[in-house]
């Protein structure tokens, strides 16, 4: 019997992914465990692998296409002694949309069905906050009567921004667009999607411009979830900031120690090298751990108080960025986040983060030291109701016992949610953060 | 030195080809578009157009035959054949000008000849090798010729050709190609049609009502086997009415050409075998792509069962080759190519567009009585796992097809239960393939059922059946 190889299931949520590339080719041999393609989430690149040993009888959908729903058919694995032939009926398939594992687009569900829809009133043509429609098609409407959900809370797709049938899925599939209360604890990646406020259209900003006078580079799935996030954030998150000048020079020198007595392995390379921010992170995680009231989530119902500090860092990667997280990075040693961030700097580089290694969190670092930035403030990411904004650590002059001396000074601004973390609350996070960062021999029992 | 640079170049300028190259010229891009036989395609030459001229002077001697029906006279009804075929020609002559004419209008180069794109980003063009099927219409004037044309991006849309069946192969004599069958030189007397897709229907339709005795034979259970079972099986019983003769569940499994004559050895599922003679044969089995000798196989471009596979986009797996219409696979119609062209070319130019959704295309059936529809049939929608609301209206109860004299024929509607979103739309009866597209435009708006049912339809007409339909999938309908 030929293996049907599907679209596999990255997380727990997604419902659908990019076929990136094929790793293989027809007639290609293929143990388990052989990578045979990359699939492109909308912030991950991740490996497919073969479960079954076999031949490549047919790639059914080609490299580059977008949008393949899980559990799609996208190849046909050939067992020892099978010819093409063999694919039959299960390799008829060339179109994503004639898959069989998707052939129920809403399978009717358990669901009861609505009594007598046609009697039931039709729901009200909805208005966003300034008054205006949202327009939506009368099909999503019912859909999402039937699921409560808040068309105002839902980017549409469709002609003009209209919401349709597949936003409601991708609403429903990613938990966002919740009516009334309903926001769950849960600190999944997806927060409430806001009500939007729509910007200028595509159309309304290139009238501005001189055609032939501009490239138009259409963005890619990172691009639309960091802009969709961060609006996200704007919108629904009152930022408060916090700023305070930490001195490094005790901690440059401890650093200096911990790497200067780092064992080494076989090679004779350093078995760890911890960075400044590194010792952010822990400093971070452990002033979270002092002051636990400032280690929440922001819920409707209810403050989402987080036992441990799960500090998400803010890489740079080319085309975007993405923040993967150190869980608990108040119990890790230095060296542990060290080695740990090293790992996870790489294949962020390469898109290769796994969803649970990005998703989710209780606060975030985003450090511009090494770029000279001076200081900044950064967006606020949910769940979290914390990012605290690293600039450089340079020498500046200070004040000391009434006398102008020299120390290394570092920037930095906690971005806090208003909602539950109020100004003293943040001022007193950023209090114990400069203890560990000035008085850094704490961080190390 | 003429400017052989382009932004486009279109291969084939059938109704995928030509509408792309307009989109594409909308949109600034500089195209150009390659022909070797006829701007238009097959569509505008042998296909759609011509058959629906065709089938409108059967329509219309139809009409003169059952002239009583209607309390007119009309004494010895005829037809001239040559004229019928002539004033097909020219509906197809004058569409084919104005092909030439949009492409002038938009500032598309037409380029005449074979195009093979000998790299990536070139195509070479040289003199046509395939003979054109007569009669031809006339190359336009001012065309580009032959030579080495640049594009940063080609679109292959060189459309199909009748799909042959070893054994079987059409000799344009005895056994015909859509092509033979649109230029008979005489009706035929008699008249086998393999294939009951839409080609051989509508010929099987035409040939009936210009008098030949006809036999489809059908592979499948059921004629028209994409249509909903119950729609063809009304379409079925309604042409043996008119003297059709169909076998389905039933294969072709040799045929013998002789003294004028061209019999078959049909082999029937129960085992029966039986030869069935007649005058000429229509072989109407399937197209397939023209996937050869335009370069594919050097560039690596993939292929599956004849056609080039491409995504939602037109994109092959080359970059900067692009394929639509028939040759990037099925459904085989015309305003399928057109749309998958306009989003191709709006994907190439950086629009922002949504990729092809295939579930939503209609289709059209020009037979006696018409075939429309889209969507899922009801055994489709079951499949697929919906719980489904089915209502249907005969034309037998609407004012307008009882005064028309065509009582004949059926509006069926299939409704998810739980959303009353409108999954499919099928019909069968007069003048159907104009209706269908207001279920088209409900289905892409996403309407329910409840919109439907607030939307006024003019009256007297045939459309109000639409609404009844619907009403009847709710057990609300009115006039039955």
């Amino acid at each position: 019997m030929p293996i049907n190889i599907t679209m596999p299931a990255l997380s727990p949520t997604m419902e659908e992914g990019n076929l990136a590339k094929w790793l293989v080719k027809e007639g290609d041999q293929v143990s388990a465990g052989d990578v045979i393609a990359e699939i492109e989430t909308d912030k991950a690149t991740m490996e497919v692998e073969a479960v079954d040993e076999g031949t490549v009888g047919k790639i059914l959908i080609p490299a580059g296409t977008a949008g393949v729903k899980v559990n799609a058919l996208i190849a046909v694995l050939l067992e020892d002694g099978e010819d093409a032939s063999a694919i039959g009926s299960a390799g008829s398939a060339p179109a994503p949309a004639a898959a069989p594992a998707e052939a129920k687009p809403a399978p009717a569900s358990e669901a009861p069905a609505p009594a007598a829809p046609a009697a039931a009133p039709a729901p009200a043509t909805p208005k966003t906050a300034d008054g205006g429609r949202v327009f939506s098609s009368p099909l999503a409407r019912r859909l999402a009567q039937q699921n409560g959900l808040d068309l105002k809370a839902i980017s549409g797709t469709g002609p003009h921004g209209r919401v349709v049938k597949r936003d409601i899925e991708a609403a429903l599939s990613a938990g966002t667009g919740k009516a009334a209360p309903a926001a769950s604890a849960a600190p999944a990646a997806a927060a409430a999607a806001p009500a939007m406020a729509t910007g200028p259209s595509t159309d309304q900003v290139l009238k501005l411009f001189e055609e032939g006078s501009y490239e138009l580079v259409p963005h890619d799935g990172m691009r639309k979830t960091i802009a969709r996030r961060l609006v996200e954030s704007k919108q629904t998150i009152p930022h408060f900031y916090v700023s305070v000048d930490c001195e490094l020079d005790a901690l440059l020198a401890l650093r200096g120690q911990i790497n200067g007595s780092a064992p080494k392995d076989k090679d004779g390379n350093p078995l760890y090298k911890v960075s400044v921010n590194d010792m952010t992170i822990k400093a971070l995680a452990l002033a979270l751990r002092d002051v636990p009231n400032a280690n929440v989530s922001w819920t409707d119902d209810a403050m989402v108080k987080h036992k441990h500090a799960d500090v998400g860092v803010a890489v740079s990667i080319p085309g975007g960025l993405i923040t993967p997280i150190i869980r608990s990075a108040e119990l890790k040693p230095l060296s542990v986040i060290s080695n740990e961030m090293k790992d996870y700097g790489k294949r962020a580089k390469d898109r290769k983060l796994k969803p649970e290694e990005y998703q989710g969190g209780t606060t975030a670092v985003s450090n511009m030291g090494m770029m000279g930035v001076k200081d900044f403030a950064a967006v606020v990411n949910p769940p979290h109701a914390t990012i605290l904004a690293v600039g450089a650590g340079e020498k500046r002059a200070v004040v000391k016992n009434d006398e102008l001396a020299i120390a290394t000074v570092m920037t930095v601004t906690l971005s806090t949610d208003h909602r539950c973390v109020d100004g003293a609350l943040g001022a007193e996070l950023l209090a114990a953060f400069k203890g560990y960062i000035e008085t850094p021999m704490g961080m190390l029992v | 030195m003429a400017d052989t640079n382009y932004d486009v170049i279109i291969i084939g300028s059938g109704p995928g080809g030509y509408v792309a190259a307009i989109r594409a010229s909308q949109l600034g891009l500089k195209t150009a578009i390659v022909e070797r036989e006829h701007l238009g395609g097959i569509c505008l030459n042998w296909g759609c157009i011509p058959t629906k001229a065709l089938l409108r002077s059967a329509e219309i001697y139809h009409y003169m035959q059952h002239a009583k029906d209607y309390g007119l006279s009309a004494d010895n009804v005829s037809f001239d054949p040559a004229a019928v075929v002539k004033r097909s020609r020219g509906v197809s002559g004058q569409l084919n000008g104005g092909v030439g004419f949009l492409m002038k209008k938009n500032k598309v180069d037409v380029i005449w000849g074979e195009a093979k794109i000998t790299k990536a980003g070139e195509v070479t063009v040289s003199k046509v090798a395939k003979k054109a099927m007569e009669p031809q219409h006339p190359v336009p004037k001012g065309v580009k010729g032959e030579g080495i044309y640049k594009a940063k991006h080609v679109i292959v849309a060189t459309g199909a050709r009748p799909r042959v069946i070893p054994g079987m192969e059409p000799d344009g004599k005895d056994i015909w190609t859509y092509f033979e069958a649109m230029v008979p030189p005489a009706m035929p007397k008699s008249l086998i049609v393999m294939g009951s897709g839409a080609i051989g229907i509508e010929f099987a339709s035409f040939y009936k009502t210009m008098g030949a005795d006809v036999t489809v034979i059908e592979i499948m259970p059921t004629i028209m086997p994409v249509e909903d079972p119950e729609i063809s099986g009304l379409a079925k019983k309604q042409m043996e009415k008119q003297g059709l003769k169909f076998l389905t569940d039933a294969k072709v499994s040799k045929v013998v050409k002789g003294s004028g004559k061209v019999t078959a050895t049909v082999e029937t599922k129960d085992g029966k075998t039986q030869e069935i003679s007649a005058e000429k044969m229509i072989s109407a089995v399937g197209v397939v792509g023209n996937i050869e000798n335009i370069g594919l196989e050097a560039l690596g471009v993939k292929t599956d069962r004849g056609c080039v596979v491409i995504d939602g986009y037109g994109r092959t797996n080359v970059p900067g080759i692009y394929a639509i219409g028939d040759v990037a696979g099925p459904p085989m119609l015309a305003h399928k190519a057109e749309h998958e062209g306009v989003i191709c070319v709006e994907k190439i130019a950086g629009k922002d567009v949504h990729a092809m959704d295939k579930s939503m295309i209609p289709g059209c059936t020009y037979c006696n009585p018409q075939v429309a529809s889209v969507g899922l049939t009801e055994p489709k929608a079951k499949e697929a796992g919906y719980k489904v609301k089915v209502g249907r209206f005969p034309f037998m109860g609407n004012g307008k097809a009882i005064a028309l004299g065509e009582p004949e024929g059926l509006i069926k509607t299939i409704f998810d239960e739980k959303t009353g979103q409108l999954l499919g739309a099928h019909m069968v009866g007069a003048e159907v393939t104009e209706l269908i597209q207001g279920f088209v435009v409900a289905m892409n708006l996403e309407t329910t059922e409840e919109d439907l049912m607030h939307t006024v339809f003019p009256h007297p007409t045939l459309s109000e059946m639409m609404k009844e339909s619907v009403l009847d999938a709710y057990g609300r309908v009115l006039n039955i």
